[in-house]
């Protein structure tokens, strides 16, 4: 497997796939935090979220050009903008269909996985008849382009760096939000025992709502950070869904610092593994992997400790 | 005479509903259509079977897999590794580079036929495997996931996400198994060819008596004690333990049923449709397996029978006319049917045409009508009671 690379050479492969996997890991990490809101707390199986991300990075996409044909002097900054907008579009939408469809099957979660699996087909359709069904590509501003060269064998691209300070602040903010906030405390009570919170005044369905939608906003975010990675297809979403839910299941539901860390562990391997293997066969042992660990220990990485 | 019914193999009634299946199967179906559309017929309850598989586990059971395209797929690459064996004979496949083995294989510059392949030589071994292959490794998954009280949603993931391994494995390992085309260009069954129009209509005629044998081995298992154990352990699984029943070993059987079920109609749809590949397999397909049998009716599976040739119909029909409309449709069918009939046909049917029915015989005299016996399905509750609870944690 290592021979006919000398130690320097290894050293960088490691190096510059290990960056990869932190790109990769960073990816996981905005897709699966909006997961781990609303799996880990509310419970809810949301089969479209990847959805909900597609719809950021088309967001992202009309924003871009927006920028190109009226502002381009400000095309620079475009990214912040679009990312606001994309949170609130898919923020939006989550409030939406809480209200329409996820608050009438709380007491159903293998409906609510059907359902929303309707949903994302629902979605996925719609996407192709506005935006076409060929994948579409943001122009990333200039000063994302490019790389940084640490030393003449590991150089690391700008959008990475990007992406990853963008994983951090997110994680960040949910932090703060779900341990420092007044929303954060009804959450976690609401999680712990519906009823009770309830009695005790707290607006659970309001609080249901409002943490869906950030949920969903969240994964809009990813979607538009998805777009200086990728290119964006209306079926991108559904690629992602199977990596994300087992990120979060793998990290221990309800755990935020999980999600992390199954995010890191996962991404890691597969970017390590993929260097010495197909890509194909990398994912496979990853996902094997990790069933497998599952299988053992079905309460995930970080389980938190609550009586059922 | 209320216990009679609950434990009768079959009702008078359920007996007047089986027959009538049979009759649209083995009738109707086969004098209306020509002999391209039976086929498509064919096709479509080849995907029955894995209904029926999905009405014991997720209907009864409560156990909701979402990786029910693994089993079918494993049933269906079993019977076409078969046949593909048996298609590269060495003079058919004189052009290769190696004469003799699977072209797909000599396109990927393998020289000898892996030792996996081998046993699929012989005919007994692979029928054996299209049972043995799905059920061996439902048990596995089984054991591993029961035995630790895994359940509900956490098990729907992680039968997705082996779903979502094994696609990729298949695309992947392209030398052995054929890639993304799957295993194509079968051609004959111990030298019958399977191609012809005379054969494929007496492989829809197997295929419907196996898939009565099917369905009448489910109507055995919910009209066992199983059967009411099952629906006990959905609605409340804890006081079933408590009993002293071991619950995971009732839950490992059903999910082995299921998998059986699916291995045989993948066989099924090998030998009619003539190829197999990944795209069975996939999370896609495996869910919309679930819709089949939730369209049907997770409660019945007569119902699930009936569902999965309608929704196939519709998708067929609206996909030839409008390719657009049919994401829209389906995925506003799996919303329709959990939010407004969460148990499908068969719910609409018991619930609202027999009352009605009912009414209208009674109004025309025989008023002494004893209340008829529910549709096979009706022995449990909506899924908004206890049991969908109960199932999910």
């Amino acid at each position: 497997m290592f021979a006919g690379y000398s130690a320097g050479e290894l050293t960088a492969i490691f190096a510059m796939q290990g960056f990869a996997g932190l790109i990769l890991f960073s990816v996981f990490v905005l897709m699966a935090l909006g997961l781990a809101i609303i799996f880990g707390q509310m419970g809810v199986i949301n089969m479209a979220h990847g959805e909900f991300m597609i719809l950021g990075a088309y967001v992202t996409y009309l924003v871009s050009h927006a920028f190109a044909d009226y502002m381009p002097a400000l095309f620079s900054f475009y990214f912040f903008v679009a990312m606001a907008l994309a949170f609130l579009a898919s923020g939006a939408l989550g409030m939406l269909v809480e209200w329409g469809l996820i608050r009438h099957l709380y007491r159903r979660p293998l409906d609510t996985l059907l359902a929303t699996w309707g949903l994302s087909l629902i979605l996925q359709q719609i996407y192709r008849s506005v935006f076409g069904a060929r994948e579409v590509g943001v122009t990333i501003p200039d000063w994302m382009m490019g790389s940084l060269p640490l030393t003449d064998m590991i150089e690391v691209p700008i959008n990475g760096l990007f992406v990853m300070a963008l994983a951090l602040g997110i994680s960040v903010a949910i932090y703060l939000l779900m341990f420092r906030s007044r929303w954060g405390q009804q959450v976690r009570a609401i999680n712990q025992n519906r009823v009770m919170a309830g009695a005790v005044g707290i607006n659970t369905e309001r609080t249901d709502r409002l943490t869906f939608g950030i949920g969903c906003g969240i994964a809009g975010v990813a979607g538009s950070a998805f777009t200086m990675i990728g290119s964006t297809g209306p079926t991108s979403g559904q690629l992602y869904i199977v990596d994300t839910f087992l990120v979060v299941v793998f990290g221990g539901a309800g755990s935020i610092l999980g999600t992390i860390a199954s995010a890191f562990t996962i991404s890691q391997a597969q970017s390590v593994l993929e260097f010495f293997l197909s890509g194909s066969m990398a994912k496979v042992i990853t996902l094997l992997v990790v069933v497998g660990i599952l299988m053992l220990r079905p309460q995930g990485l970080f389980a938190l400790k609550l009586r059922k | 005479m209320q216990i009679d019914r609950k434990t009768r193999f079959l009702t008078r009634e359920e007996a007047i509903y089986f027959g009538l299946l049979a009759a649209v199967i083995f009738l109707i179906l086969p004098l209306a259509l020509d002999s391209f559309r039976l086929n498509l017929f064919g096709k479509y309850l080849t995907y029955a079977f894995v209904a029926i598989g999905l009405v014991l586990c997720w209907g009864a059971g409560g156990i909701l897999s979402l990786g029910q395209g693994v089993f079918f797929g494993l049933g269906g690459y079993a019977m076409a590794m078969f046949l593909k064996l048996e298609a590269s004979t060495p003079e058919a496949t004189a052009i290769q580079s190696t004469p003799g083995i699977p072209d797909f294989m000599d396109w990927n510059q393998i020289t000898a036929l892996p030792w996996w392949w081998e046993p699929f030589n012989s005919l007994a071994f692979s029928l054996i495997a299209v049972v043995i292959v799905p059920v061996a490794f439902a048990f596995i998954i089984g054991v591993a996931m029961f035995r630790r009280r895994v359940g509900g949603v956490y098990f729907a993931i992680i039968t997705q996400a082996i779903a979502a391994i094994l696609t990729i494995l298949i695309i992947g390992q392209q030398g052995f198994t054929g890639g993304v085309n799957g295993i194509t260009d079968l051609r004959t069954l111990k030298g019958w060819d399977i191609r012809t129009d005379e054969a494929k209509e007496i492989l829809y005629f197997v295929n419907a008596v196996l898939l009565f044998a099917c369905l009448f081995a489910a109507q055995y298992v919910r009209r066992s004690k199983l059967g009411r154990l099952l629906i006990a352990m959905r609605d409340q699984e804890d006081r079933v333990r408590f009993s002293g029943y071991d619950v995971a070993s009732f839950k490992i059987f059903v999910f082995c049923l299921g998998a059986a079920f699916a291995g045989i109609g993948g066989a099924m749809f090998t030998l009619q449709v003539g190829f197999m590949s990944p795209t069975l397999v996939g999370i896609v397909p495996s869910i919309e397996m679930v819709i089949f049998a939730a369209v049907g009716g997770r409660l019945s599976i007569l119902g699930a029978v009936y569902g999965t040739l309608l929704v196939n119909w519709a998708k067929t029909t609206l996909s030839e006319s409008f390719p657009e409309l049919w994401l829209l449709g389906l995925g506003a069918l799996f919303i329709a049917v959990v939010m407004f009939f969460p148990n499908g046909l068969a719910g609409l049917w018991s619930e609202q045409v027999m009352p009605r029915l009912r009414k209208l015989f009674a109004g025309r005299g025989a008023g002494a009508r004893p209340p008829a016996a529910p549709f096979p399905a009706n022995s449990a509750s909506a899924p908004d009671s206890p049991a969908a609870k109960a199932a999910a944690e």
